[in-house]
């Protein structure tokens, strides 16, 4: 029998262990997939908890709901990969040998690469929103916050979902008008990026949805400590800004496995191909998913994207054939504006989002970087389209390429 | 576009930045540098030349990679070239601005 193994049981991981087990015969391949935890999260579901439109209950599913039948489950912590000699050591001393391996291990908050950020004030003043520890506690804090300054600061390049952190200040404005008490609140954006966003449009487009909504922007802003007695960031060009509330994307780092496999970069993501999704030194290995250095976003909708062209390169590989699929580093963004309203950002390696319809060309029903009600709705309705089609490796109606119909140049 | 940089022609795009970094030598940079108001030190060409190899070799540039470097801290970096110190120090190196991506 042939081995094919899977590091990670994610969103990524998942993804390809039904599509690989539908690829490959029963009585051929093994498929055994290798994960520490044995709780599904739905991560786009975080944003929504401090805020009370979600609890815990509405983003969690077992892992076990999600593997097909002919998938060996393993639940362990990974030591290392030893890539000369195709092995993957787990705690305890098992040895799993692999023909072929897919590494889909994601990527970790790491709070403590922040000077005082995981100190004194951390779950009381200071919170994160991408774990479910910190949204859960989050939301409590905000139930009985009486105001303030609320500052979201971005630690440091790249985070996962990057417009998540948009997303927690148009709530914030929502959630606190709705309240009667956005005057006693002073919300403040601040990022290491030169505006909202990364690309031209997107970013003056929603740079003008801050302004409107009153929120402060505070661009090229690389944080090098919190101070907890004084309660304010400091960046390391002297600069300060005080907060009641802090609301911190840490730093996000690779897992701390592939340091120990010598497989990363300096913050632990796997040097992958950006195009055929190949790791750079090792022919039989792959990766998918926030684990990869590939320069796009690091989303589910990315690693959805990315698992087509995934599958058809391993086949490539496993029949010996040329690599044929070339990733485009498609991206897909529902943004959520506040009041039942949200946006919609679709964009690759070479094309910055523009303005237009989605998926349909001139139909829509989605409107790319405008702001309209089913915009919202395509937000709600994913949750179920994750857990039903998009984790199940099942057909979307939406091509893995970024289409240029429907665009406005 | 051509410029005229430390009295040679130099190509560069519009925001500045050296498009053909076989062009560049310390006379250049220190021209460059004095139009961001920075005048080099020792210590400055220490980090341009961490900063050439490390492009030379396709790895990308972040402020916590220099900071890790064993050349300079971040926020000595920062002291280097303040402001933006990783825009100052790709132009001034002859290399391309480093993307962001998210």
């Amino acid at each position: 029998m042939k081995k094919l193994l899977i590091l990670g049981a994610g969103t990524a991981g998942t993804m390809m262990a039904n599509k690989m087990r539908k690829q490959l015969a029963r009585d051929e391949w093994d498929i055994t997939i290798v994960d520490q935890y044995k709780t599904h999260y739905y991560q786009p579901g975080f944003l929504f908890i401090p805020f009370g439109m979600y609890t815990k209950n509405d983003v969690i599913k077992p892992k076990s709901d999600f593997f097909p039948v002919g998938v060996n489950v393993i639940y362990s912590k990974i030591d290392k990969i030893v890539a000369d000699k195709n092995q993957v050591l787990l705690d305890e001393g098992v040895v799993l040998q692999y023909d072929y391996m897919i590494i889909a291990t994601g990527t970790r908050t790491a709070p403590e690469e922040v000077d005082g950020l995981k100190g004194n004030l951390w779950y009381k003043d200071i919170f994160d929103f991408y774990t479910i520890e910190g949204a859960v506690a989050l939301a409590k804090y905000f139930k009985t916050w009486q105001g303030g300054e609320l500052v979201i600061n971005i630690a440091e390049l790249p985070y996962k979902c990057p417009v998540a952190p948009l997303e927690f200040a148009f709530f914030a404005d929502a959630f606190f008008t709705e309240r009667g008490m956005r005057d006693k609140v002073n919300i403040t954006y601040v990022t290491p990026l030169p505006g909202a966003f990364t690309k031209p449009r997107a970013t003056k487009m929603l740079g003008e949805l801050l302004e409107q909504k009153n929120i402060n922007i505070i661009p090229d802003f690389n944080i090098m400590e919190v101070n907890n007695e004084e309660k304010k960031i400091i960046d390391y060009g002297g600069k300060e800004i005080p907060f009641d509330c802090l609301v911190s994307i840490p730093t996000n780092m690779g897992d701390d496995m592939i340091e120990r496999s010598g497989l990363g970069d300096d913050m632990n993501f796997v040097l992958t191909d950006k195009f055929t999704l190949r790791q750079k030194d090792h022919e039989n290995i792959f990766v998918l998913g926030d684990a990869a250095n590939i320069p796009t976003s690091k989303a589910g909708s990315v690693a959805h994207f990315a698992a087509e062209i995934l599958e058809e390169n391993l086949m490539c590989a496993i029949e010996g054939r040329p690599l044929t699929a070339k990733f485009d580093g498609h991206a897909n963004c529902y943004i959520e504006t506040g009041y039942g309203k949200g946006t919609l950002i679709d964009f690759n390696y070479d094309t910055e989002p523009l303005p237009g319809s989605f998926p349909f060309p001139g139909l829509g029903p989605f409107g790319l970087l405008k702001v309209t009600r089913t915009n919202h709705y395509g937000k709600l309705m994913f949750r179920w389209i994750y857990w039903h089609i998009l984790l199940k490796g099942k057909e979307m109606p939406i091509d893995s390429e970024m289409q240029m119909a429907g665009k406005k140049l | 576009m051509d410029k005229l940089i430390a009295g040679v022609n130099v190509s560069v795009n519009e925001e500045g930045y050296m498009t053909d970094s076989s062009q560049w030598t310390k006379e250049v940079a220190a021209a460059i540098a004095a139009e961001e108001g920075i005048e080099l030190t020792d210590k400055h060409y220490e980090l341009i030349e961490f900063v050439r190899n490390k492009v030379a070799n396709g790895e990308t540039l972040t402020i916590r990679g220099i900071g890790k470097s064993g050349v300079v801290s971040a926020k000595e970096f920062y002291g280097l070239f303040p402001g933006a110190p990783l825009k100052k120090a790709t132009k001034i190196s002859g290399v391309p601005k480093p993307t962001s991506c998210i």
